[in-house]
């Protein structure tokens, strides 16, 4: 179901780096489109013989389907011209849209998924952390959120204790900050963007801005898909497929409760593509 | 010993977890695969013509089929892994090592199809990497019959680890592995090998639940 709040967000289409001048065929909310780079002007994106909006940011093209009433969210600590910007590049999963945000925004799986890497299954507890719905900005916060982590970046030497910020700014998008092993004081940026193709199919961008002099690109590009296909086959079998807004449909625990501010937000606004809204 | 590596690929995954098996180290180089198609650029077409990764790479000796790495491995690290005590046990290790390759083909590109948006027929993908799954699935339930495990000899082997990864990784192209079960319990004692690394998509064996009949550790 495509509301007024669906259409009229901002979505990713491809990377800024790898568009096509002949045009490359995608799909946006279940409708083709046509992703066409630029040599010197700004790229287009075509559906249905219709220009559509288009912005460039964050290494990505975006555009909407509808008519956005405001800017594309900004990134302000992403900014800092030390930090490495990395294009991650595209992973499909057969999932909802929801359910790669919902996911990304959740810790207790770290343990099991992504094991001596993000969480150790010796450390399973998820600490109590905070959770708001900053109406000013119209966003999901959760902060304070701490997490033991053997190797939480590709910056860290071993085992530390995290600290993570995560933040919803659109529907298909989170930012996470997170503890900055060189820099203490800095945060790292890492997002997910999720272009729905259909309500249970979507291609999810992962994108970083880190400080991290020690790397290279490459190895930040790998361990950031390592991370994310090990989501990847667990994402595409979770059930039901579509994310539950009804409050009755599952039962959460405290860990959870990102995962609680989320769907309430996005009820809140209508938006539904991707999502249950009775219990089946 | 260097391998020229991506931690997606299940080609480069094969001679990292026979190598962890082996408890050799070896040197990793990340090539940007996806999105940067390094494996495509001037620097690793000189050492690879075809365009593909791994590449293994010991001294003057450079290799690109990642089959012949597994067998230079295991020929200098741990013979047992070449199963190849007598002519049957050697034809039929060379049997399931070419056999690999068709599910690189099929199962893989049905993957790199459904996951990484490269270009390819994903139906006939799918059902060739199907035919290939039911050939496996009844080697194995036949090998399972005669009191064997793996695919050739009494321990695992070489082929066991060209074919392993792809199979595993079926799903990711869409293709599940629920119809198979002798397939999965020889992932399952591949899985429980020690020394076993996992790769993204393939998880490693957590513990079982514990035995509910134990004696309480004192």
């Amino acid at each position: 179901m495509t509301t007024a709040a669906v259409r009229n967000a901002w979505y990713p289409v491809g990377l800024l780096s790898g568009l096509s001048l002949d045009g490359k065929s995608s799909l946006l909310l279940g409708e083709e489109i046509t992703v066409f780079g630029s040599r010197d002007g700004v790229p287009e994106v075509e559906s249905g013989g219709r220009a559509l909006p288009v912005v460039q940011r964050f290494g990505h093209l975006w555009t909407s389907l509808g008519y956005p009433g405001k800017d594309l969210f900004t990134i302000p600590e992403a900014d800092h011209p030390d930090r490495t910007l990395v294009d991650v590049g595209v992973v499909r999963v057969k999932c909802s849209p929801l359910r790669a945000v919902e996911n990304f925004l959740d810790i207790a799986h770290f343990p099991f998924v992504h094991t001596d890497i993000l969480g150790a299954e010796s450390h399973p507890e998820v600490r109590d952390y905070k959770v708001e719905i900053r109406d000013e900005v119209d966003e999901v916060w959760a902060t304070k959120v701490e997490f033991y982590q053997p190797q939480a970046a590709k910056s860290a030497g071993g085992g530390i204790t995290t600290e993570y910020m995560y933040r919803v700014p659109a529907p298909t998008c989170c930012v996470l900050y997170k503890t900055c092993p060189p820099r203490p004081g800095e945060w790292d940026v890492i997002a997910l963007f999720v272009q729905p193709l259909t309500e249970d199919l979507c291609d999810v961008w992962p994108w970083m801005a880190l400080f991290d002099e020690d790397s290279t690109l490459t190895e930040l590009i790998h361990f950031q898909q390592l991370i994310f296909v090990q989501d990847r086959s667990i994402l595409e079998n979770q059930i039901p497929k579509r994310l539950p807004l009804d409050p009755a449909m599952e039962t959460p625990t405290r860990a959870d409760l990102t995962s609680v501010a989320y769907r309430r937000w996005l009820k809140r606004q209508s938006y539904t593509y991707g999502a249950q809204l009775v219990a089946e | 010993m260097i391998l020229y590596d991506y931690i997606l690929s299940a080609s480069c995954y094969k001679v990292r977890l026979l190598a962890s098996l082996l408890g050799v180290e070896l040197q990793l180089r990340p090539v940007d695969f996806h999105p940067g198609r390094e494996h495509q650029g001037a620097e690793l077409l000189a050492l690879n013509p075809a365009g593909s990764i791994p590449i293994f790479v010991d001294g003057d000796l450079v290799l690109t089929e990642s089959a012949a790495m597994l067998t230079y491995l295991a020929a200098r690290h741990g013979p047992d892994w070449l199963a190849d005590a007598d002519a049957r046990a050697t034809a039929l290790q060379q049997q399931w090592l070419a056999f690999s390759h068709r599910l690189t083909a099929e199962l893989g590109g049905a993957r790199l199809v459904e996951m990484l948006h490269f270009n390819g027929d994903l139906k006939a993908l799918q059902s060739n990497g199907i035919a290939a799954l039911r050939e496996l699935e009844a080697a194995l339930f036949a090998r399972r019959v005669a009191g064997g495990t793996f695919l050739v000899g009494d321990g695992p082997s070489i082929g066991d680890i060209a074919c392993f990864p792809y199979v595993a990784l079926a799903p990711d192209g869409s293709i599940s592995l629920d119809p198979y079960p002798s397939i999965r319990i020889w992932m399952r004692a591949l899985r429980a090998i020690p020394g076993f690394i996992e790769m993204p998509g393939i998880h490693r064996l957590h513990e079982l639940a514990p035995d509910p009949f134990a004696e309480a550790p004192s």
